[in-house]
């Protein structure tokens, strides 16, 4: 019990005293993980949405692929991208191993299936109630996509913050493909491992609380931004 | 009204992606960093040679497989066996001894194997098998995991051959040294790790002093010839830096709680 208390102190003499290298790593995770929510969705959302339009042989199979790899497990995704991005790997000469663009990569590989596949979710309900006005109005696949996007955003939302979840949490392949590196590519969660390596779980335990807040802060964020839970804006 | 502030926020975070320093990249063992000892290092090397040293920390094994690769520009490592391997493979330019320290036995302070100092660690080690008192291994191809098998073999005894007494773990020193405080064991840990550590539990320093516990630390730039990315010059730069005075001034003097952790012994 006191460990958890002396994390709760921790955590609040960090935040008041604006602590540089909790905002360095702090700041840095919200860049890897943000920039991968924002390319995942940009992937993600059109490929639900088109899932759930279109019909085709394999439909069946490619769902539940998709579905499958929500469980993405993430060490061997990271180790996957540090292969592939190691020197000695295909991609070797971007020199991208041990940056944030590496860590980048493995979360938009982490989180794509999951946000698509609860885009897909949402998407195919709203479908079943558009599908006689979209056809008869004679619209291609390109103008559904948008609209069944455009009116099925606040779910989307909801599958972006579900990857954002997913992501910003993950600590088993932003550590191989980004080492932890000081000052470079150190971010909450590897931050919180080296910790409690060093047996410092007040300090471990303080940068936890900080991440939990951290992503309450992100979705309250995107509520407000999205003026979602407002009478004009449903 | 939301897009442009999006887009806006999502520009920022890219663009600061790019920018890069004058910088090299060095896999460390556990030990250097978690014993503190490259906090108090890399603010001097970067004042004194303006050069911006990445930390990469991992076991022995894992950093040797990172020079390998040519993903590291040099690699500080404390396995003398597996170095001569690498170098001689071809993968460093060669070895370059730092400084040292030792390894102990850590243990429950009461003692339940009821280890003697006079024995050597390798009586202690078998007493320990004997008792079959609990004992947490590194398991992961570290230096300090390879010199615990060394010093099982030189027992004549097996871990494979262990009971459940014997947890391999597969991790690094902190977070071995973490379930050996969890489980009240047995660890063989480098001793700057030791004193670092800040969740000690009842465990204590059980036995110390053994010849065979001597852990030297080598610096090992990764060869161009394989790698013709690596930084060359950089690397030459930072082991001329740790085989100098200031270097020895500062890996001399740094000590926790009154205990000097490392002992400089480059050759010029």
């Amino acid at each position: 019990m006191d460990n958890i208390w002396d994390g709760i102190k921790a955590a609040v003499y960090l935040l008041v005293t604006f602590d540089r290298d909790l905002m360095e790593i702090t700041l840095r995770s919200l860049q890897v993980t943000l920039s991968a929510v924002a390319i995942s969705s940009f992937v993600a959302l059109p490929f639900g949405a088109w899932l759930a339009i279109r019909r085709f042989r394999l439909r069946r199979a490619a769902i539940a692929v998709l579905n499958a790899l929500m469980g993405l497990p993430p060490v061997v995704v990271g180790l996957v991208v540090y292969l592939l991005l190691s020197r000695s790997g295909p991609f070797g000469v971007l020199d991208l191993l041990f940056t944030p663009a590496a860590m980048i990569i493995a979360q938009v590989i982490i989180i794509t299936p999951l946000i698509a596949s609860i885009a897909h979710q949402a998407i195919r309900e709203l479908w079943a109630e558009y599908h006689d006005l979209l056809i008869s109005m004679n619209t291609t696949s390109g103008q559904r996509i948008r609209t069944l996007i455009w009116d099925g955003r606040r779910a989307l939302i909801t599958a972006a913050l579900a990857g954002f979840g997913r992501a910003i949490g993950e600590v088993g392949a932003i550590m191989i493909v980004g080492g932890n590196i000081d000052h470079a590519t150190r971010v909450l969660t590897t931050a919180i491992a080296l910790e409690t390596g060093k047996g410092d779980f007040a300090l471990a335990l303080g940068l936890g609380f900080v991440l939990i807040f951290l992503s309450l802060l992100v979705n309250f964020a995107t509520h407000a931004l999205g003026r979602t839970e407002r009478g004009k804006f449903w | 009204m939301i897009r442009p502030v999006l887009l806006a926020v999502l520009a920022t975070l890219f663009l600061a992606i790019g920018a890069k320093a004058e910088t090299m990249k060095l896999a460390v063992t556990t030990s250097f960093h978690n014993s503190g000892l490259s906090d108090i290092l890399l603010p001097v090397i970067k004042e004194d040679t303006g050069l911006d040293v990445q930390l990469l920390v991992v076991g022995t094994g894992q950093a040797l497989r990172l020079g390998e690769a040519g993903d590291v520009d040099a690699i500080l490592v404390h396995s003398r066996g597996a170095e001569e391997t690498f170098v001689e493979a071809g993968f460093g330019t060669h070895r370059r001894e730092i400084m040292y320290n030792d390894f102990v036995l850590i243990g429950p302070k009461s003692n339940p194997a009821g280890l003697a100092a006079p024995d050597g660690i390798v009586a202690a080690l078998a007493q320990i098998s004997q008792s079959k008192a609990t004992f947490v291994s590194r398991d992961d191809e570290s230096g300090t995991h390879k010199r615990e098998m060394s010093l099982w073999r030189r027992a004549g005894l097996n871990p494979e051959n262990f009971g459940p007494w014997y947890n391999a773990v597969g991790a690094g020193m902190g977070a071995a040294l973490n379930t050996a405080s969890g489980l009240s064991g047995h660890i063989l840990s480098d001793r700057a790790s030791w004193l670092n550590f800040g969740n000690k539990a009842d465990l204590a320093i059980l036995f110390e002093g053994d010849p065979l516990l001597f852990n030297q630390y080598a610096y090992i730039p990764i060869n161009p010839k394989k790698h013709p990315h690596v930084k060359q010059d950089p690397a030459a730069q930072l082991e001329n830096w740790l085989v100098g005075d200031r270097a020895k001034g500062l890996i001399n003097a740094y000590t926790i709680n009154g205990e000097v952790l490392f002992t400089f012994n480059a050759h010029p």
